[in-house]
């Protein structure tokens, strides 16, 4: 019975019944959050935080954070453009971008493993870094006349529904990390890793290359979201993507994921992202004011941070209370 | 027993029928005990027979379910650690918990220093007050030194006095030898005594014995969350009290059996770790209990490190099974049969915040996973099947490993590396801070797994369990093996001998 109390307070539980009664609640009463149009521009407008959310995850459940994922996804952009200008074939140069978050995931992965630095410093760092290297690349253009066949991908509905055509590699993926955090030898290793890293070590797992597997993932799926965001809004600048990495860092602990690692699921991470979505989507409907927003977005990370811990709480005293 | 003669002094602190749950878990029954001014009065018990209860009751931490709490003969209650602290009451635990970067005066008055005009901090007297403290305690420990690099032992020393700032009438001590060496211990004690002789009640726990029959005066024994016995140790053996503690005869602490050795399953040759050890080399066969004795810091541990391979090595090879070990990869060694008990069980042992279930599953998730999925159900019954074989007391699998006592969180680090099905056994202090009851179990255990072919390379602090464990006794100083000793020669005096360098063999 304890393990059906703690099970009902856990947080990436309270945060996807928190999506539903939010969703139902626009459904009912705010005007124009139902309609098609609506719904798809939330769900693509919150997809390129889905994507790096679903590597963050796991790299946050490992211990550490990358706080560089706007920047590689904004260079990538800016070279895809640059390249795109140059005249080369986009099937070349998608390749050669996710290639390039390989290289950022590559850096920032070598520097926290091999120098033993903190990740937070080490990417705020390339953040800066990254987004420099950008704006070298494309100074201040603008390319958007990539081929429309991808123009229209990224930014097309599948038929008559709601849904992007962007959403169907997107649950793939989501997939693909529900399964590798969840139910493999690897997942575990990470909650092992993230709860304690020596014993982790002790056990066989080999913790480094681990984690710089991570940051690889994560520097790739940033390249993939900057492509993706660049045809998305038909526009590659050296400042696309700018600020999201907070947004994504911000739904994956509102999700319920330890800031210290070793606690977190795939689930609560997505169901995260889609309530800070709906939430900026209805105020912007409700005609918020962008400060007001950023204020509500703030205070959102603020109780994610709270809430895991508070709700932890009250399943241990349950637990203790249960028979006492 | 459980009275004193009424011509004594009154007890400053007590417990009457003290009775508390925790869940199902009965963590403590009836228990009634009286702390005297002037007296040292040991907690005997084995872990998880309460006492760790015990003491956070007498410190507010915990508020009874029955019975009650007196103080100066009068009920009280704690509504948290800070009402029992205002009684006088302070706690040392065996690893404080001090400000590094303040001094050592700094972390004694913290919140509360003496201030001079406008609310200035008074540092003089601050610095005055410690250096009174500390001459009250017999001790010679600056005031102005940083509690960075003080050693445990010191740590612990500035805890109580901090405690003796505060006029504490109770001191309770956890386990405050665990992490000490034998001089510390000495002047810990004499720390103690004229504690006593200035009055202080003092509640003492410790898994020595021989500790508690040397500063204890009286002795209270928990069993399973129950009172046992309260009297005086003048005349007890150190028999009486185990039987008291265990609640039978220990069959015997050092169940050795005679097992022929067969071939050899782990050589390390020429073995270096520069600046750490040199030219290590030695063989353990299978069937064999090798001991590996020294004092802390002849780089014992290093080499059992490095021979698993969460370090690396500089120069030399390690085989197990014939098979050549790839150097610092922990997952080849174990690929290979090798598995280590580490040294420090909450840090490298166990991810303490993980279950049970998932700690043991850990060393077996390559071979419990089909298709690269992991299977939860050969998960679970393969950890269960080694906590029911080791005997791991515990509420449920999916608990927690941090709310285990120590001795079955030893266990649990144990039945995650036997599951492994292992070729050679390397065990670091496997009973360091374990009570005597679970010591023997894992004695018997060892001796089991070397009955039934495997290597055991043990590295133990604990000169009568090297004596009486090993067929062979491997003795490190500064970094190299200075001699093997074969097990009818080992006594303690040739062991120290060779580890403190007088000796080569």
């Amino acid at each position: 019975m304890p393990e059906s109390l703690t099970r009902a307070v856990r947080w990436d539980t309270v945060v996807g019944a928190l999506l539903i009664v939010l969703l139902l609640l626009s459904f009912g009463f705010v005007d124009g959050f139902g309609n098609a149009l609506n719904l798809s521009f939330l769900i693509g407008n919150t997809l390129p935080i889905a994507l790096i959310a679903l590597p963050m995850t796991l790299l946050v459940v490992a211990g550490e954070i990358d706080l560089s994922v706007a920047s590689t996804a904004g260079l990538s952009g800016a070279v895809m453009g640059k390249l795109w200008n140059e005249g080369m074939a986009i099937e070349t140069i998608i390749p050669l971008c996710l290639l390039l978050g390989v290289a950022c995931g590559l850096v920032n992965g070598l520097l926290v493993t091999r120098l033993g630095l903190p990740s937070l410093a080490v990417t705020i760092g390339t953040l800066a870094a990254y987004r420099g290297v950008a704006q070298i690349v494309l100074g201040s253009d603008a390319v958007t006349d990539f081929p429309s066949r991808y123009l229209d991908f990224a930014a097309g509905r599948i038929g008559d529904s709601f849904l992007p055509q962007a959403f169907l590699p997107f649950l793939v993926l989501l997939a693909v990390a529900v399964v590798l955090l969840h139910a493999t030898p690897f997942g575990r290793s990470l909650f092992a890793i993230g709860a304690g890293e020596e014993a982790a070590r002790f056990a066989g797992i080999r913790v480094k290359r681990t984690k710089l597997l991570l940051f690889v993932a994560t520097g790739a799926m940033s390249a993939l979201t900057g492509v993706f965001w660049a045809l998305h809004y038909a526009s590659a600048r050296y400042d696309n993507a700018t600020g999201l990495e907070l947004s994504v860092v911000a739904a994956v602990l509102l999700g319920g994921i330890d800031f210290d690692g070793g606690r977190g699921t795939i689930g609560g991470a997505v169901a995260g992202v889609f309530l800070l979505g709906a939430l900026q989507n209805v105020m912007s409907l409700l005609n918020v004011s962008a400060q007001s927003q950023i204020v509500v977005t703030g205070v959102l990370l603020v109780v994610s941070v709270l809430g895991p811990r508070v709700a932890r709480q009250i399943s241990l005293a349950r637990a203790a209370g249960s028979t006492g | 027993m459980t009275h004193p003669p009424d011509t004594g002094p009154a007890p400053v602190l007590a417990l009457k029928g003290v009775s508390k749950s925790f869940g199902a878990v009965r963590a403590l029954r009836d228990v009634s005990l009286e702390l005297l001014p002037g007296e040292v009065h040991a907690l005997a018990g084995e872990n998880g027979a309460g006492k760790s209860t015990l003491i956070k009751t007498l410190a507010g931490v915990h508020r009874p379910d029955a019975g009650q709490v007196l103080l100066d003969g009068e009920p009280v209650v704690f509504h948290g650690p800070g009402d029992a602290r205002d009684a006088g009451i302070a706690v040392i635990y065996q690893e404080p918990t001090l400000f590094p970067d303040l001094s050592i005066a700094e972390n004694i008055f913290m919140g509360r220093r003496p201030r001079r005009a406008l609310g200035r901090i008074d540092h003089k007297a601050t610095h005055a007050a410690t250096a009174a403290l500390m001459r009250r305690l017999g001790v010679d420990l600056d005031p102005g030194r940083p509690a960075r690099g003080l050693s445990i032992a010191d740590q612990q020393i500035v805890e109580i006095a901090k405690a003796l700032s505060f006029d504490a009438r109770v001191l309770i001590m956890d386990e405050p030898t665990a992490a000490l060496t034998g001089s510390e211990v000495a002047r810990l004690f004499g720390v103690v005594r004229t504690l006593r002789e200035q009055g202080a009640a003092v509640l003492f726990i410790s898994h020595r014995l021989e500790e508690i029959f040397e500063i204890c005066q009286q002795v209270t024994t928990l069993r399973d969350g129950a009172w046992i016995a309260g009297e005086p140790l003048a005349g007890m053996s150190e028999d009486d009290l185990v039987r008291r503690m265990v609640g039978r005869d220990l069959a015997e602490l050092y169940p050795k059996q005679e097992v022929r050795a067969g071939e050899v399953a782990l050589s390390v040759r020429r073995l270096t770790r520069e600046g750490v050890f040199t030219d290590v080399s030695f063989e353990v066969r299978r069937g064999e209990i090798v001991g590996l004795a020294g004092l802390v810091g002849a780089g014992r541990t290093e080499v059992a490190r490095a021979v698993f391979g969460v370090d690396r090595r500089d120069a030399g090879e390690v085989e197990v099974g014939g098979r050549r070990l790839a150097n610092g990869a922990p997952s080849a060694a174990m690929a290979a049969g090798l598995a280590l008990v580490p040294e420090d069980r909450r840090a490298q042992g166990l991810v303490m915040d993980m279950s049970i279930e998932r700690n043991i599953g850990l060393t077996g998730l390559r071979t419990t996973s089909r298709a690269g999925l992991v299977n939860r159900t050969a998960e679970r019954s393969r950890s269960l099947d080694w906590a029911v074989r080791l005997q791991v007391k515990y509420a449920r699998i999916a608990d927690a490993v941090s709310t285990l006592s120590g001795g079955n969180q030893q266990k649990v680090v144990l039945a995650k590396w036997l599951a492994t099905g292992p070729r050679v056994l390397i065990v670091d202090e496997p009973t360091r801070g374990i009570d005597v009851g679970t010591k023997a179990e894992v004695h018997r255990l060892l001796g089991e797994l070397a009955a039934d072919g495997v290597a055991v390379l043990m590295i133990s602090s604990d000169l009568p369990e090297i004596l009486g464990m090993a067929d062979r006794v491997l003795v490190m100083h500064e970094g190299r093996i200075t001699a093997e000793i074969p097990r009818a020669d080992a006594t303690e005096e040739t062991v120290m001998a060779a580890a403190t360098g007088r000796a080569t063999a």
